[in-house]
């Protein structure tokens, strides 16, 4: 089984996100259970979502308290909630910023990850590049396809556009596509090879 | 067809497969997604004819389910929590007079102190309204309990309410087969009123009744409900016939048949519960788990015949009835008189508060090694607990306990659980 926690605020689509990777996920032939914190959200207040993905019929109903990736598509909580707690040491984390882990005053803290794991995508900006709004959550889908090789991109757009109709739901999907591209030259950076 | 929806989307389109003709209902956390829903398919012409009632409270909702199915319509609301205590004398008009309504009831605890996370105070205070009871394990069993309880209350003519966990289920985004309508169609024949208000014809429902007959009228819906117990399993051979899964049903056993130690437990910590006892069953712990699906009625012999070879029973429940204890584990014990096997009650999951399977891991292994007491609270934070009980004692001004409680938590951080 696969868990990935998402953390952003309210308003951010936060809840949609892991909706959508639940949905990319399924649409892949995988079963997979999303579902938010179940706080009583409000605009701006932080907010948690959870999907697990496996191969079979998932019964745990418990908050995700171990994650294999995390997903944070605001950077102003890293500092105010405890956005890393239980992360498994081979986890990932992708990150909505265009600064790096060190800028972010993280470097100490990525040391103990595997570091070609742990990326950061200016998500925001590419959001507000294809659909005019800095609403992260789509484009971070993208990005994380990239990074874990969990699901495919072809899966998060088709997601994407199930949950988003017409041009909202293809910027979305174009604002995905980039930041998979963004987080793939990423990767062939931090891993050395060649790039396309 | 196979798909992967909100679990409020799949008890929606459940609700439509099977026709109603009056939904009504008041928006309540966290069962608004689900007539929301219903809402939109009565707007866009796609369940019809049906009329969508929009009313002012939940004493009206289930008012209006009663004059709707009062004159044949099949009728059906939702609601959870501080709603369903608003429709309570609603509710026992409902099952008194034996009108076949359906309603879904998205649990949610119950305040003060205010709270809208799940739990199972609201059902459980309502378990003796004469409503049938049925408790859904996951999302894919609430879309099936759906079409089972329109079935079910109108071969009764008596009101069905199908329990969800609320959150955990009403906002968990899960692979459902969502059946066709031909399917439904097949499996639910039209409504066939018992009893019709008719301009035409006139009647009146819901005479005044003394002593002469009161506790003959009662005692028809306990008939109803000593009936359901036949066809409660009835329908769940004819559903998975006809939809090929298995669902519904008084109890479902998972795992018990060897099993020196049986949990039970209702509702969606089932799923929880499951991979905690296969854990330790690969640990060689003989532990099996009993679902009760149907609380109301309660399925007395059913439960004695699948608890009767073991142990102990440990019954889970998310209410607590202040002042004893468990309500779950009184009727699992009634089932068990005259037994020898020794049970503990666990109140687990009140208002939201997580249940994990590192809890449950603990907690079962000390009930194998019989170290539990007989009245439990999982994960409980008795420091908190005993430094308010401190105050109380100390002084006679001491305030109000939720707020001196949360001083003492301290600012809930907003963690990542």
């Amino acid at each position: 089984m696969f868990e990935v926690r998402i953390h952003g605020r309210g308003g951010q689509g936060v809840v949609t996100a892991a909706e959508m990777l639940a949905r990319a996920a399924f649409e892949e032939g995988r079963y997979a259970q999303a579902f938010p914190s179940f706080g009583s959200e409000r605009t701006g207040a932080p907010v948690v979502s959870f999907c697990r993905i496996d191969d079979h019929e998932i019964r745990v109903r418990e908050p995700v308290m171990e994650p294999d990736a995390l997903i944070i598509q605001d950077p102003t909580l890293l500092h105010q909630v405890d956005v890393f707690g239980g992360l498994k040491p081979d986890g990932y984390i992708l990150i909505n910023t265009a600064k790096s882990f060190d800028d972010l005053g993280l470097g100490e803290f990525a040391k103990g990850f595997r570091h070609e794991r742990l990326l950061t995508v200016p998500a925001a900006d590419l959001a507000r590049e294809h659909t005019g709004r800095p609403v992260a959550n789509a484009a971070l889908l993208g990005g994380f396809a990239a990074l874990s090789g969990l699901i495919s991109l072809g899966a998060v757009a088709s997601a994407i556009r199930e949950r988003f109709a017409g041009p909202v739901g293809e910027g979305n999907v174009a604002a995905a596509r980039a930041a998979y591209d963004w987080v793939r030259d990423e990767m062939r950076e931090l891993t050395g090879a060649p790039s396309a | 067809m196979l798909r992967q929806l909100e679990g409020s989307r799949a008890v929606a389109e459940a609700v439509a497969l099977c026709r109603p003709e009056v939904i009504c209902a008041y928006p309540i956390s966290p069962q608004t997604h689900i007539v929301e829903n219903l809402s939109q398919l009565v707007k866009s012409g796609e369940l019809a004819p049906c009329e969508f009632v929009n009313v002012e409270s939940e004493f009206a909702a289930m008012s209006v389910a009663i004059g709707a199915s009062a004159t044949g319509a099949r009728s059906y609301t939702a609601t959870a929590s501080q709603g369903l205590l608003y429709m309570t004398e609603a509710l026992y008009n409902a099952s008194g007079l034996g009108l076949p309504i359906v309603m879904t009831l998205a649990n949610r605890a119950i305040g003060a102190p205010i709270n809208i996370w799940n739990d199972h105070s609201d059902s459980m205070s309502q378990r003796d309204s004469g409503w049938i009871q049925l408790y859904a394990e996951t999302n894919q069993e609430a879309l099936d309990l759906h079409i089972q309880a329109f079935r079910l209350a109108e071969e009764l003519s008596t009101p069905v309410m199908v329990c969800m966990d609320g959150f955990i289920l009403t906002h968990a985004v899960e692979r459902v087969d969502v059946p066709a309508q031909e399917e439904v169609d097949a499996f639910l024949p039209a409504f066939q009123p018992r009893q019709v208000l008719d301009p035409d014809e006139p009647i009146s429902i819901g005479a005044m009744v003394g002593p002469e007959a009161f506790m003959e009228v009662k005692y028809l819906a306990h008939a109803k409900q000593m009936q359901a117990l036949e066809l409660i399993p009835q329908i769940a051979v004819d559903f998975t016939r006809a939809f090929g899964r298995d669902s519904g049903g008084l109890i479902r056993a998972y795992r018990a048949d060897d099993a020196e130690t049986i949990v039970v437990a209702l509702g969606s910590v089932l799923g929880t519960i499951k991979d905690t006892v296969d854990e330790l069953r690969e640990q060689g712990v003989r532990i099996g788990v009993v679902g009760i699906t149907s609380f109301r009625p309660f399925p007395l012999e059913a439960v004695r015949a699948a608890l009767g070879h073991a142990q102990r029973v440990l019954v889970l429940e998310k209410a607590l009835a202040v002042g004893v204890g468990g309500i779950v584990s009184a009727n699992v014990r009634m089932a068990l008189s005259g037994t020898r096997l020794h049970g503990y009650t666990v109140i687990a999951g009140l208002g939201g508060r997580p249940i994990t399977k590192a809890s449950l891991a603990g907690l079962f292994a000390d009930a194998v090694a019989d170290r539990l007491e007989p009245l439990t609270f999982l994960d409980m934070d008795w420091d908190v607990v005993n430094r308010e009980l401190e105050r109380i004692g100390s002084s006679r001004a001491s305030g109000p306990h939720a707020e001196n409680i949360l001083r003492d938590v301290g600012p809930i951080a907003a963690g990542p659980v």
